[in-house]
């Protein structure tokens, strides 16, 4: 465990050079990855100078919310978007390299592609998430601080297996599915809300299935005061949910069939 | 020892004519067909051995190497390389073997050569010992010097070929898998890898399976010939049962082509 840590860190430190090579872009890049999704936060922002509020909620609730379900996206996504570009990792035989290599895959391809623009997008997370702390008016606990960290590991985990998903797909289709953006950006997009405001049928697949209520609305009843206490443990199902995305990756894998010569 | 016994490897080729209608009916409903990429395949490779790889292209090479690798899986037919299963005990196998792939690199695009034999050093985990000793050997022997400071993306194919190589042996493998190593080079250059490769083998007894379309590799390198075509083996044996009388090497090997109708 503790040598795989190690490894992450040279590949960390070879595409943090890597990058460097292009300070320009890099640059350029970050500013951009920063306002995109700062844009989201006005749609929210103006929404509510009209309407005071959503199905229930306030802005602070939902600010509360979008900030800890961005941060969540942002975590999985520093660590897991290595598996983004797994198709082209597959078509340009880099895959090939992994498989002859000693080491476990998922580090492998994980430490293959390291995005460091995406640090906008983290900053941009982190503001959210303060400005969300700040607003909620909640009155903060122990358990409700311990309840908001195990939501960003939960959902961090949740993000990263939907990401494994993606990965072990292309073993099959050789191509990215843009259909499963709808799981990742998309969810990220809508995640702004409590799951329950799209309706009873989404919240039950977002339960169930793709556990996402499970690592924002339940918990979240919790800070808010309306829930039971026991929803503090639910984000526990984002681990869960790893389980069976690795299954399909070890299935996957041994579908491998490589390309050309 | 490299023992491989009837491995079979099929796959699904999806196939459509060309033009809008076919790519729009595609959509809906695709015509596969089955590729015997490799059939029945047998052979066995002893430690130190050196062998030549041929047949013409879409042949099973790849597939074979790939196979041997730990890369594919086979559908049917067992493998056993110094007693591992490569598919199986991928980890524990790929540790003793180095692969070169001639048409892909194994370095970082963006980095000098240094900083990706570091990264493998970590990724194999050698002993800092053998790492420098390893690593001077070969950059003393591939000539490799400044190339070493040099980022990847600005070095000529001869330089970069000579960083694979050198890369693949880092860790000492005892098997080293060579996919067309000399694809492009110039003729110096070509000299260069030849000379190398015969030298490690003599040096360190490491088994070198070559897969090539250079007659001259083979005839600079192999003593052994194994001749695949359609996913079969059709010969194994030496440089003069390839030739048959015949003085030209590539003229002898394209009349086992006809021959055989590959």
């Amino acid at each position: 465990m503790w040598n795989s840590l190690q490894l992450y860190a040279h590949y960390f430190k070879i595409q943090f050079h890597s990058a460097m090579e292009y300070k320009t872009s890099f640059i350029l890049t970050c500013i951009g990855q920063f306002l995109v999704s700062f844009n989201v936060f006005l749609g929210v922002f103006f929404m509510f100078k009209r309407f005071h509020n959503v199905s229930g909620y306030t802005y602070s609730e939902v600010m509360l919310c979008f900030g800890i379900t961005l941060m969540e996206f942002s975590i999985a996504e520093s660590v897991a978007r290595g598996f983004d570009t797994f198709p082209s990792m597959i078509a340009n035989g880099v895959f090939d390299h992994i498989m002859v290599r000693p080491r476990n895959e998922i580090l492998q391809v994980l430490g293959q592609k390291i995005e460091f623009t995406r640090i906008g997008r983290i900053l941009q997370a982190v503001v959210m998430f303060s400005y969300g702390i700040m607003k909620s008016g909640v009155q903060w606990s122990l358990a409700k601080v311990g309840t908001v960290l195990f939501m960003l590991l939960g959902g961090a985990a949740l993000f990263c297996g939907i990401f494994l998903i993606y990965a072990a797909i292309c073993f099959f289709t050789l191509e990215g599915l843009e259909i499963m953006n709808i799981l990742t950006d998309g969810a990220r997009e809508y995640g702004k809300y409590p799951v329950n405001i799209y309706g009873k049928k989404v919240l039950f697949i977002c339960t169930f299935f793709v556990p996402y209520a499970l690592i924002q609305y339940y918990p979240l009843l919790y800070l808010l005061d309306k829930g039971a206490w026991w929803y503090t443990l639910l984000p526990a199902g984002g681990f869960l949910f790893l389980l069976p995305c690795y299954g399909l990756w070890r299935l996957g894998l041994s579908h491998y069939k490589s390309v050309g010569s | 020892m490299i023992e491989m016994s009837h491995v079979s490897k099929t796959y699904k080729v999806s196939k459509r004519d060309a033009g809008a209608v076919s790519a729009l009916k595609s959509i809906f409903h695709r015509e596969y067909e089955q590729v015997h990429a490799l059939k029945d395949v047998s052979f066995t490779i002893q430690d130190g051995e050196m062998v030549g790889y041929i047949g013409p292209n879409g042949a099973g090479k790849s597939s074979t190497i790939k196979i041997l690798s730990g890369i594919l899986t086979p559908d049917e037919g067992t493998c056993l390389i110094n007693g591992l299963n490569p598919w199986k005990d991928r980890i524990r196998h790929v540790k003793e073997i180095g692969v070169v792939f001639g048409q892909r690199s194994q370095l970082w695009w963006d980095v000098p050569v240094i900083d990706s034999y570091e990264l493998l050093k970590d990724i194999y985990r050698i002993p800092k010992s053998v790492y420098e000793q390893n690593k001077d050997e070969l950059t003393e022997l591939l000539n490799l010097g400044e190339l070493l400071r040099t980022p990847a993306r600005q070095l000529s194919l001869g330089q970069r070929m000579r960083c694979e190589i050198a890369a693949s042996l880092l860790h000492s493998p005892k098997i080293l898998f060579l996919d067309e190593p000399t694809i492009g080079l110039d003729a110096v250059s070509k000299l260069a890898v030849r000379e190398f490769i015969l030298n490690h083998n003599k040096k360190h007894k490491t088994t070198v399976i070559l897969t090539t379309h250079d007659m001259q590799d083979i005839e600079a390198l192999t003593e052994r010939i194994i001749l695949i075509g359609k996913g079969q083996i059709l010969l194994d044996g030496t440089i003069d049962d390839i030739k048959n009388g015949n003085e030209n090497m590539d003229e002898a090997l394209a009349a086992l082509y006809q021959k055989y109708e590959i």
